[in-house]
C-alpha cells in the first residue's frame, strides 16, 4: 500500500525514518521525497501487514502518516480529453495515447490535488 | 492549373461523388500527389477545433409576459445577462460570473444548461413604463420556451494562440490554466494541423456568410471577429448558430481556478479546394505553425516572448525552456477537434452540408491596438518612499529592533554585503523573536521569500501583489537587486482615495 509521511520542521533534522525502519524492520520503499525549510514529505510503498507497526513507530516520533487510498478518479462524462492535467501532475498519472485519448494511471497518484484545480471541466476528484 | 467552382463541388455533394478529407489527411495527400494532383483529387478539406473561447455568448428572446415588462436588469440562474436591448431580449456572456456561486458557475454554465434542456431561473427588474407597467418578473424557463436562442460569439477561432509558462517562484492561476513555478510546465491551445484559419491563411474561402460547423450544427461566419489582427497572424472570426440545435458534446462550460468561467466551443470550417493554391495551403502541418512562448509571470499585456515554438514541438509532450526540458499540455482537445473535422466530413459526404463562398472577404490589414488610456498610469517610482532604512543580514537582532523603533517604520529590507536584497524583517518578526526569547542575527529571523516590485512597475500591479500575497509592504529594487525604496499598502490606498 501507498502511504504519505509528513514531518514538521521542528523534527525534520532527526533521522526518524531510519529509526522507524530499524525499529520495525518494515520494508519501506520510498517513491517520492520532498523537503524544504518548512516541512518534509515522503511517499512510500509498504507491505500492508507492516503498516500498523511503522505507523505507530512514526507517529510516536512526531510524524503524521496517512494512507493514500483515495487516488484520483475521472468523470468521463465531464472530461473533454484536453490533456491540461498532463503537465501539472508531479508523478505522471496522466498521458495522451496515440489517438489523443486521455490515459489515467491512478496507482501512481500521491493525492497532491494539483490536477483538481487545473482541470477546467471539474472532471477530477480524489477518492471515489 | 486546376480550377473548380463552388457549384461544381456542391453538384458532387448532391450526387454523392464528392471527395472530402480532413486537414490532417490532406498533408499526406499533397505530399504524395503534389498540390496540383491533390487539387484534382480532393474537393473539400475539413478542419476542426475545440477549445476555450471566452468571447462567446447567446442572444435570447423570452417573449412578452402578461402584464408586459421592459426588462432593465436580468439574471439567469443568478448570472447577469445584458438586457439593455428592447423589452425581452438579452445577451448572456460566457465569462459573466454568478452573484451567489462566484467563479464556479457563470454564463458558460447557463449556456450548457440551456443546451441540456435544464430549467433556468429568470429574475428581471424594470422601472416600469406606461406601455410596460410590470416591474419585476420571476419565472423558470428552458430552451424550448424561448423564441430564439442564437449563439453569437464576437471572437472565436483564433488563428493561433501564444503558449504560456511562468518564471516566478509561485504558482499562477490563469486563463491558460495552472502555471507551475520556475517554468514548471507549459500550456498551449489550438488544433495545429486542423486549425481552421491556418488552413486558409489568405481567407480565400473563409469570410462573411461561410457556412460552418458550430456546436454540433450548421452555423455561419458573421465576419471578422473583434481584435482581428491578420497582419500579426492573429485573425479571429465572429460566429453565429442556433443554440437550440447544438449539442453539449461540442459546447461545454469550463471554469479556470482563480480566473473564472469560459466556454469550450467546437467549430469546424470546410475549405472547398477551388485551385492548387488552396490545396497547398491545406497541407500545412504542425511543424509549419509557429507561435510564441510567453512568460505569464510578467503581469503586463506586453509579455516578452521567451522563444518561438512550433505546434509540432508543443504537441510532442515537452519543449526546451532555457535549457530545461519542460512538460507541455494542451487546454484544447485534439481528440475532439479531430472528431469535429470527421463529423463535418461525414455530413458533406452524406449530402447534408453544402459548401459556400463568402459574400464578403475578411479584412487582411487590420491591427489590434491597445486600449487608449486618457490618464497616465502612475508607477511605483512615483509614489514609493525612497528614504528607506535597510539592515545588513549579519546585524544583530537588537540593531534591527532599534532601527524599527527609531524610524517608526515596520518593514526593514535586509541586504547582504553587496547591498543586494536578501530578505525582510518586520516588527512582527521582532515580536516573534522576543516571544521565543531567541535573540539571533537578523538573517535568522528575517523572511527570505520576499515579494518585491520595481520603480517602473504600474501601481495596479504592486497593489495586486500586496493583496494576493497578503503583505503590507514591498521593497522596491532595481535590476541589480539594490533597494531603492519601499511602497506600502497605505501609500497605495492614499493614491486610490485621490483617484476616486
Ligand atoms: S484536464 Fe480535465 S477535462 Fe482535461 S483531460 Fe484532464 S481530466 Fe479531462
Ligand atoms: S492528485 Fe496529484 S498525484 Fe494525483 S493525479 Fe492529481 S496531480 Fe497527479
Amino acid at each position: 500500500m501507498k502511504i504519505k509521511i509528513s514531518i514538521e520542521s521542528s523534527i525534520v533534522t532527526k533521522p526518524i525514518l531510519a529509526e522507524a525502519i530499524v525499529e520495525t524492520g518494515a520494508l519501506l520503499n520510498i517513491s517520492q521525497a520532498h523537503f524544504d525549510n518548512t516541512h518534509g514529505e515522503v511517499v512510500a510503498d509498504i507491505p500492508s501487514e507492516q503498516f500498523g507497526h511503522i505507523r505507530d513507530s512514526l507517529v510516536k516520533k512526531g510524524a503524521e502518516v496517512v494512507v493514500l487510498d483515495t487516488p484520483i478518479s475521472r468523470d468521463e462524462e465531464e472530461c473533454v480529453e484536453c490533456g491540461a492535467c498532463v503537465s501539472v501532475c508531479p508523478v505522471g498519472v496522466f498521458s495522451l495515447a496515440d489517438d489523443w485519448s486521455l490515459e489515467v494511471d491512478p496507482d501512481k497518484c500521491i493525492q497532491c490535488g494539483t490536477c483538481l484545480t487545473m482541470c477546467p471541466h471539474n472532471a477530477l476528484v480524489l477518492g471515489q | 492549373m486546376v480550377k473548380k467552382t463552388i457549384h461544381e463541388i456542391n453538384g458532387r455533394i448532391r450526387d454523392g461523388s464528392v471527395n472530402v478529407v480532413t486537414a490532417e489527411e490532406m498533408v499526406d495527400i499533397v505530399g504524395e500527389l503534389g498540390a496540383e494532383g491533390a487539387a484534382k483529387e480532393v474537393d473539400v478539406v475539413t478542419t476542426g477545433t475545440f477549445g476555450a473561447m471566452c468571447s462567446s455568448g447567446v442572444w435570447l428572446n423570452f417573449g412578452h409576459s402578461e402584464p408586459p415588462i421592459r426588462i432593465n436588469k436580468l439574471w439567469l440562474n443568478d448570472v447577469e445577462a445584458y438586457s439593455g436591448v428592447a423589452a425581452v431580449d438579452a445577451y448572456i456572456g460566457a465569462t459573466q460570473a454568478s452573484r451567489s456561486k462566484g467563479l464556479e458557475y457563470g454564463g458558460a454554465h447557463v449556456i450548457e444548461d440551456l443546451i441540456r434542456g435544464r430549467s433556468i431561473d429568470v429574475h428581471g427588474t424594470s422601472s416600469g413604463t406606461d406601455c410596460y407597467p410590470r416591474k419585476v418578473i420571476d419565472t423558470t424557463i428552458n430552451i424550448y420556451d424561448l423564441n430564439q436562442a442564437i449563439m453569437l460569439n464576437p471572437r472565436n477561432s483564433y488563428q493561433k494562440y501564444n503558449a504560456a509558462t511562468n518564471s516566478t517562484n509561485h504558482t499562477l492561476n490563469t486563463y491558460m490554466g495552472t502555471l507551475l513555478p520556475n517554468h514548471g510546465n507549459v500550456t498551449y491551445s489550438g488544433a495545429g494541423v486542423l486549425s481552421p484559419m491556418h488552413n486558409d491563411p489568405n481567407y480565400e474561402t473563409i469570410g462573411t456568410g461561410t457556412r460552418i460547423f458550430l456546436g454540433g450544427t450548421q452555423g455561419y461566419i458573421v465576419g471578422e471577429g473583434t481584435q482581428h489582427s491578420p497582419e500579426s497572424g492573429f485573425g479571429t472570426l465572429m460566429l453565429k448558430g442556433d443554440l437550440k440545435e447544438m449539442s453539449s458534446e461540442y459546447i461545454r462550460a469550463a471554469s479556470f481556478e482563480g480566473y473564472g468561467t469560459s466556454l469550450y466551443v467546437g467549430m469546424g470550417i470546410p475549405i472547398p479546394v477551388l485551385n492548387e493554391d488552396i490545396a497547398k495551403a491545406t497541407a500545412i502541418t504542425d511543424d509549419d505553425i509557429v507561435t510564441n512562448l510567453l512568460d505569464y509571470g510578467i503581469p503586463s499585456s506586453n509579455r516578452p516572448s521567451i522563444r518561438s515554438v512550433t505546434y509540432g514541438e508543443l504537441r510532442s509532450g515537452s519543449i526546451d525552456v532555457n535549457g530545461k526540458e519542460v512538460t507541455t499540455s494542451s487546454l484544447s482537445s485534439f481528440k475532439k477537434s479531430r472528431q469535429i473535422a470527421n463529423e463535418l466530413k461525414d455530413w458533406i459526404k452524406a449530402g447534408e452540408f453544402f459548401v459556400s463562398m463568402p459574400v464578403e472577404r475578411l479584412p487582411r490589414d487590420t491591427a489590434c491596438n491597445s486600449m487608449k488610456l486618457s490618464s497616465v498610469n502612475p508607477l511605483v517610482g512615483d509614489i514609493m518612499t525612497s528614504d528607506v532604512s535597510i539592515i545588513q543580514a549579519e546585524a544583530s537582532f537588537n540593531d534591527a529592533a532599534k532601527t524599527i523603533m527609531d524610524k517608526q517604520f515596520s518593514h526593514l529590507p535586509v541586504v547582504d554585503k553587496n547591498n543586494s536584497l536578501v530578505g525582510i524583517v518586520t516588527a512582527w518578526d521582532i515580536s516573534k523573536a522576543v516571544a521565543k526569547a531567541e535573540y539571533d542575527l537578523v538573517k535568522d529571523i528575517m523572511t527570505k521569500d520576499v515579494v518585491t516590485t520595481s520603480p517602473d512597475e504600474a501601481i495596479d500591479i504592486a497593489a495586486f501583489k500586496l493583496d494576493s500575497n497578503s503583505v503590507s509592504a514591498l521593497p522596491v529594487i532595481d535590476a541589480k537587486k539594490q533597494v531603492v525604496g519601499i511602497i506600502t499598502s497605505d501609500d497605495i490606498s492614499k493614491l486610490l482615495a485621490r483617484r476616486q
